[in-house]
């Protein structure tokens, strides 16, 4: 076993990329779930608005970096807030879920579709949007940084992601404890109450799912400047729940619970990744059992399994508080 | 307030008849009906709800009160008819604005934010808050001033309801009587001209009765009209000044407390559905 490659991934897993962009969409997940309760399964399609948004102003448009941030980060997600939230946030909280789900697949299936090629590059997506954000890197391309973790281009964008991460749950930190924050959790606990003491809740429930909207679509954006590409199928449903394994994992309704569930889920599962990998290899593992090609599936059932026996010994996820949880059987 | 509490009197020149004019309504409901499917749970003609007094609604269960209640606050829209709240239409308006009218409900099934503590529930009755705009709440300075005047006010009601020894606790482990003293406590935040009371006294142990009972006259005290719905008789006999009696969705008679025992078509109504309520309505 090479201990010293099964900490620079797990590293790379706890505080890295993928770490980043979920623990942005969580976090947005957060304010949509954790303290208005609303159902959002489809994470995802603000993602994909912040990645698309960006992609499709500079690569298909031909605008500004910075106008496709602006498109991104802001006009697409609360166009798509609106969309979704007008019919169905007067409604109970499952029609929202049904129409948050629907909108995420019916993004992507039109996205791939080969007849908007030349808007959306179809299933290969969009490329070359992200010049500008790499241009302005502080870091040396060649060179890699924080003991080798990253190399430079990552280093930057994981660097911003820090930097976004922080400030959305500095955000959510100060709304939380905001009149807005209480109004929030009010319409969680019962909207009904909420309107009886004279609360617009149809407005609220808008105003937070466009903010975490925003912030997913954040996510979404970094994550397709990480990759250079904006594809269809980086935002497939399991993107949602990722999110929402790692707001789970975490802890609801608390500001730090989504950013160390997203650490802890993409910690387990580059630990795993490797461990398992390097087991088969040196044959610990026999062959009979499981093969290399194996271990992406089976560190997703052990995911599984922690999620299963998180459930069932701590239900309120790493942070959450057990007296809150202990309240919902009243 | 309390030498010349003239609403109450008033009423005294009233005839004691279902659907009659008080001298000074602040609510006036004309021909509203509610239909679920081919149940008509409520139709009724006309109502007065007489200014600065305690008006209770009772009926048999099944009388569509809670029906009616749910119509007047907007919770419910009407297939048909007006209501009138202080000289205004409330056809149309959204719950949560008749809420800032100064008109303000609690539930039947108490509704106490459990993951809230007591004094966050307070807090969120306090209506117009500068720090519930999703921009000025990022600058905390802008709405502290304002919050710390809530506060203030939140917590001497809370010690005029006694509760404030459960300030910081959880909403949701106060016992059933200390919810319905939190809900009216939180409903008073709103600044209401009226208040009305789904059932105040459900759920609540006799103990904590009496001192409910006083709060609600002193809500009247205080210059708020009150419309209670409930199924305590004694509650009724002791505090309400005028009495409006449902049956079948309608309004079958109004007057006096004293007036309502001796009435042969709230007898009828009564015994001919349950007869679970006490009836001796007229000789305490």
């Amino acid at each position: 076993m090479d201990w010293g490659a099964v900490l620079e991934n797990t590293m790379r897993g706890l505080i890295g990329e993928q770490f980043v962009y979920f623990a942005l969409a969580a976090i947005g997940l957060n304010i949509h779930f954790g303290y208005t309760g609303l159902l959002n399964f489809g994470q995802a399609v603000f993602m994909a608005a912040g990645a698309y948004g960006l992609a499709m102003a500079v690569a298909t448009m031909g605008l500004n970096f910075w106008v496709g941030i602006v498109l991104g980060m802001a006009v697409f997600p609360l166009i798509l807030s609106a969309i979704m939230g007008i019919p169905t946030l007067r409604l109970r909280a499952d029609y929202l879920a049904i129409v948050t789900i629907a909108a995420s697949e019916m993004f992507r299936i039109i996205a791939r579709s080969p007849s908007l090629d030349k808007w959306t590059g179809s299933s290969d997506g969009l490329t070359a949007f992200a010049t500008t954000f790499y241009d302005l890197s502080p870091f040396d391309r060649s060179q890699r940084y924080l003991f080798g973790l990253f190399i430079g281009n990552q280093m930057w964008v994981v660097l911003v992601g820090w930097v976004l991460v922080a400030l959305a749950a500095l955000v959510v930190w100060t709304l939380i404890r905001s009149p807005w924050g209480r109004v929030l959790k009010a319409i969680r606990e019962d909207e009904d109450a909420a309107r009886s003491l004279g609360k617009n809740a149809y407005w609220f429930k808008m105003q937070a799912l466009m903010l975490g909207g925003v912030i997913g679509a954040a996510g979404g954006m970094l994550r397709a400047i990480g990759t250079q590409s904006a594809q269809p199928q980086n935002f497939i449903t399991d993107v949602t729940f990722f999110a929402w394994v790692a707001l789970i994992l975490g802890g609801v309704a608390k500001v730090g619970g989504p950013i160390l569930g997203a650490a802890i889920l993409y910690g387990v599962l580059n630990f795993t990744d490797i461990v398992l990998r390097q087991m088969v290899e040196s044959g610990i593992i026999s062959s009979s059992i499981m093969n290399g090609t194996q271990v992406g599936q089976v560190r997703f059932m052990l995911i599984g399994l922690g999620l299963i026996l998180l459930s069932a010994f701590r239900p309120q996820g790493v942070l959450g508080s057990k007296e809150e949880m202990a309240l919902d059987d009243r | 307030m309390t030498g010349d509490r003239n609403p109450a009197a008033a009423l005294g020149s009233v005839a004691w008849e279902p659907g009659v004019a008080k001298p000074d309504p602040i609510l006036v409901v004309d021909g509203v009906r509610r239909t679920f499917g081919g149940l008509t749970a409520v139709d009724v003609d006309h109502l007065e709800v007489q200014r600065g007094v305690i008006t209770a609604l009772i009926g048999p269960n099944g009388a569509g009160k809670t029906t009616f209640f749910n119509l007047l606050t907007n919770f419910d829209e009407p297939d048909a008819g007006s209501r009138r709240f202080d000289g205004r239409d409330l056809d149309g308006v959204p719950a949560h604005k008749v809420a800032n009218l100064g008109m303000v409900r609690t539930f039947q099934l108490t509704k106490s934010l459990s993951k809230m503590s007591v004094i966050e529930n307070m807090r969120l009755g306090a209506t117009h808050q500068r720090g519930e705009s999703l921009w000025r709440s990022l600058i905390p300075s802008l709405w502290r001033a304002e919050e710390r005047a809530n506060t203030d006010r939140a917590d001497a009601l809370l010690q005029r309801f006694k509760l404030d020894h459960m300030r910081e606790e959880f909403a949701g482990t106060l016992s059933g009587g200390q919810r319905k003293l939190l809900e009216m406590a939180r409903a008073l935040m709103v600044r209401p001209t009226m208040v009305m009371l789904d059932e105040p006294m459900a759920g609540v142990n006799p103990a904590l009765k009496q001192s409910l009972l006083e709060h609600v006259k002193g809500l009247r005290d205080e210059g708020m009209t009150v419309l209670f719905v409930e199924h305590d008789m004694d509650m009724v006999q002791e505090i309400s000044d005028w009495v409006v009696v449902m049956a079948e969705g309608r309004i079958i008679a109004e007057g006096p407390p004293a007036s309502i025992g001796q009435n042969q078509a709230v007898v009828d109504a009564y015994l001919g559905s349950h007869h679970d309520a006490p009836l001796d309505l007229g000789d305490s």
